[in-house]
């Protein structure tokens, strides 16, 4: 349940490096969205889940975006984009003539002020953390100083940003919603109300607000890109239950469920022969995992974590939930650079399990715990593993809790033997490898609260993901690092990488584009950008 | 009376006041950590830490219950954590809708309950009794999110006479105070029933229809009026049916109203919102339940005001 949890949400469509855009579609028409909830906010620095960041991404622009539909980054407000050669100063150069949605001209000072906003503490942002290697970012994430001293403006339309180490992720967290440039006058004017009057300069800017009913975003005239967007408004409607939306959509008085086919509609919205044109499926940078804490015995004996890799039978869960899940086998999820396309992993074999665990000393199993978060479909999976587990002479006894229940247990060194992490797993926040790491896998993760609820740490694979991310500019070499990192990784198998979740929406015939953009890598759920009215001449 | 009034009222403001103590140490309970929620999964332990220091979050429990009972009394509910906006101008955006909701679903519950209970008084011990119970005893116990998504199905769906769920044209009334007006529909239906019952076998129905009086006549002048009075006084005591129905049946229908505010506040930990929301129902509450109780007695002489 993706609303539950305040992450953003990247996923990528099935090859979807290679979607085809039709940028020349008329522009004209318009759309209508409908979601359940209330939007929490509109002030990039705070809006985070997975609702608002689409949204956002379509009111603001960044230094940097990605390609639509894709996962491959461009440039956005900057004209160029260069680093030194130690990989340490990046230098932007800002597009000419490009302009806030209240028509004053974008400058380097306007991005000098957005980095310092987001990661001045006072803005309590959910990614000030993203910032990090930023130079001065210590200082100042601690409320000392006046910004960070790492963004040096070198003149109205250049701005130079220096690093503490080489990061290769840097282009990614310039394209991140945190990092979108907003215009201070604005910001200070609207107080804490910038969240409900966003000023940016992105492709649609707010025209009405009416707070549990509708948005409406209208076309900003001014866009820097030619004929973008396509749509000359597009319209929220907010409140809807997911079932009632799409009651809506059969009855033509909306284009897109926001939410996506609801659970219990799903095998009969995929058996009706009405809507066969106007699915759309898309993967995404998510794997729901097992954790299994290395430092509770019997947990801390690899060979029991290997064995119960084996006993899990990963094809049937899926088939449980209805086939919205591809089988995964390592942490990373296949359309994610970095991805071991020819590695095996470990094959389902009850038997082999057994036997291992009676090597490892086990002959009789054990008793143990088994969190999970009390969501379906959560609880039935925890059944299917519980079940599972029993073939090998575990026990499980499940503890099915709320999410903060599980998330607060799962930071504790010495209390959940084992989490199912469905409802609460890890979505990518952008598309690289090294975002399946540091906090899930990393040993900055494993602390008090942290999320590596596996309680994982091998200083070596540490050591090695820092090496990988400081490789600026060998972009084959990283992905081969990364890959053998997660490969080594499931060698020690702190977890059970059960399965990769899918994604099902659709859309009414009166909007049309690539199948890519309803289920954009980036722009979660929908890019509201390139989408165009089927009617529009 | 006065003396009786002010003591009500203060009465009222302690039980107030008890309850926004137990929501504050219930929600201080919450094991969700409210600046981990803020600060998000990459934060680091210095930025958690900060979030929870600016919030005040760090200080003993009664630090933070008297800052925010001291803010309450001048009309400050704080700021909600997620949307940053003051959470009395969340609410106060919200009230109307949710309002005049529960105003159409009382005139929804009272001329559906009050019909059946008559009809089905006059038609005591008959088919058409019988049948109207089951109805009301339907009504009393099926869920209201079955009842709203139904409603939907067929008449907005199906034969289109209603928009599908929102919120604006009276037209968007019909569906969602039905839904919430058919549980009270149901209780009054039965309590119609039993007041008319009574009142017909009363002396003074023999006396009209020995003067000769019609049937409709006795029945309009006399029993109903008589009946009616008892089930005018449960009024006020519906609010607090109507503060629980409203959170199902606007999330049902997409009605902006705070029901649907409390909904999503309490999905997203943001705890100044559930607090705010909860003080405001139980206000209603308590003043539904005390204007129940002033009533009482002009209709009735019978109850004393002590």
């Amino acid at each position: 349940m993706k609303r539950l949890l305040l992450s953003s949400a990247l996923a990528l469509t099935a090859g979807g490096a290679l979607a085809q855009v039709n940028e020349d579609a008329a522009q004209g028409g318009e759309m209508v969205v409908t979601y359940q909830d209330d939007v929490a906010t509109l002030d990039p620095a705070i809006g985070y889940d997975w609702q608002n960041w689409s949204m956002i991404k379509s009111l603001f622009d960044g230094l940097m975006g990605y390609k639509p539909g894709t996962t491959t980054l461009r440039n956005e407000l900057a004209e160029s984009h260069e680093i030194s050669e130690d990989g340490l100063t990046h230098t932007f150069v800002l597009k000419d003539g490009i302009t806030f949605h209240n028509g004053r001209e974008i400058t380097a000072e306007d991005v000098k002020y957005s980095l310092g906003r987001v990661t001045n503490p006072e803005t309590r942002s959910p990614g000030a953390g993203f910032f990090s290697m930023i130079e001065g970012f210590d200082a100042w994430n601690a409320g000392e100083g006046e910004g960070l001293s790492g963004i040096e403006v070198m003149d109205d339309k250049t701005v130079a940003i220096t690093l503490s180490r080489p990061d290769a992720t840097f282009g990614h967290v310039m394209a991140l919603n945190f990092a979108s440039i907003v215009p201070q006058e604005a910001v200070e004017e609207a107080g804490d109300d910038f969240g409900r009057q966003p000023v940016g300069s992105g492709a649609f800017r707010l025209a009405e607000w009416t707070p549990g009913q509708r948005l409406v975003f209208e076309r900003f005239e001014e866009y820097h890109r030619e004929g973008v967007p396509k749509l000359d408004q597009v319209t929220f409607d907010i409140g809807l239950d997911p079932t009632v939306a799409l009651l809506r959509l059969q009855n033509g008085g909306a284009d897109v469920p926001g939410d996506g086919i609801p659970p219990a509609q799903f095998l009969q919205v995929m058996n009706d022969a009405e809507y066969e044109d106007q699915i759309v499926e898309g993967g995404q940078l998510q794997t729901g995992y097992i954790t299994m804490n290395t430092r509770m015995a019997p947990f801390d004996n690899v060979e029991v974590r290997k064995a119960i890799n084996m006993a899990i039978n990963k094809d049937r869960i899926v088939q449980m939930i209805n086939g919205r899940a591809v089988p995964a086998n390592q942490p990373l999820p296949p359309t994610m650079p970095g991805y071991a396309e020819d590695y095996d992993g470990y094959a389902y074999d009850p038997e082999a399990a057994q036997q291992m665990l009676a090597d490892a000393g086990f002959a009789d199993g054990f008793d143990t715990e088994l969190y999970v978060m009390n969501v379906d479909p959560n609880p039935r999976i925890a059944q299917a593993i519980q079940q599972d587990l029993s073939q090998i002479g575990v026990n499980a006894e499940i503890r099915s809790l709320a999410q903060s229940n599980v998330i607060a247990a799962g930071g504790e060194a010495d209390q959940a033997p084992m989490i199912w992490s469905g409802g609460m797993a890890w979505i990518a926040d952008f598309p690289d490898p090294s975002n399946f790491y540091g906090p899930i896998l990393g040993c900055a993760g494993a602390t008090p609260g942290g999320w590596n609820w596996s309680w994982y740490c091998n200083e070596e694979i540490d050591q090695r993901a820092s090496d990988a991310d400081a490789m600026v500019g060998d972009e084959a070499g990283r992905e081969e690092a990364w890959r053998q990192i997660y490969l080594d990784i499931m060698e020690d198998a702190p977890w059970v990488p059960v399965f990769n979740e899918q994604r099902f929406t659709l859309h009414s015939d009166r909007v049309a584009g690539d199948d890519s953009l309803f289920v954009d890598p980036v722009h979660i759920p929908v890019n509201y950008d390139y989408i165009h009215a089927t009617g529009a001449q | 009376m006065t003396a009786y009034l002010a003591r009500r009222l203060f009465e009222s403001a302690l039980i107030l006041l008890g309850i926004t103590f137990v929501t504050f140490v219930l929600l201080y309970l919450v094991p969700a950590d409210p600046a981990r929620q803020i600060a998000g999964r990459s934060a680091t332990a210095e930025t958690v830490a900060n979030i929870r220091d600016q919030l005040g979050l760090n200080d003993p429990l009664f630090v933070q219950y008297w800052r925010y009972l001291t803010g309450l009394f001048q009309g400050d509910m704080g700021r909600s954590y997620l949307q940053r906006a003051e959470v009395s101008s969340l609410i106060w955006a919200r009230l109307p809708a949710s309002l005049m909701l529960m105003v159409t679903a009382i005139v929804t519950e009272l001329i559906i309950g009050l019909t059946i209970g008559v009809v089905a008084a006059l038609r005591r011990n008959r088919p058409a009794d019988h049948s109207l119970m089951i109805f009301s005893f339907v009504a009393i116990s099926a869920p209201q999110f079955v009842i709203g998504i139904l409603l939907l199905y067929v008449f907005a769906v199906q034969l289109g006479w209603f928009p599908i769920g929102g919120y604006g044209t009276p037209a968007h009334f019909v569906l969602p105070s039905i839904t919430l007006g058919l549980l009270g529909a149901g209780w009054y239906s039965r309590m119609m029933r039993s007041s008319m019952i009574d009142v017909l076998n009363q002396d003074l129905v023999r006396t009209a229809r020995a003067k000769g009086l019609s049937k409709l006549r006795i029945v309009t002048r006399h029993v109903m009026p008589n009946a009616i009075l008892p089930i005018i006084a449960m009024i006020g005591i519906d609010i607090g049916l109507f503060m629980s129905g409203i959170v199902v049946v606007e999330s049902v229908f997409g009605w902006p109203g705070i029901g649907q505010l409390a909904w999503q506040a309490i999905q997203r930990v943001d705890i100044p919102v559930i607090m705010g929301v909860t003080m405001v129902s139980a206000t209603a509450i308590v003043l539904g339940n005390l204007l129940a109780d002033l009533v009482a007695p002009l209709i009735d002489p019978r109850i004393k005001t002590k």
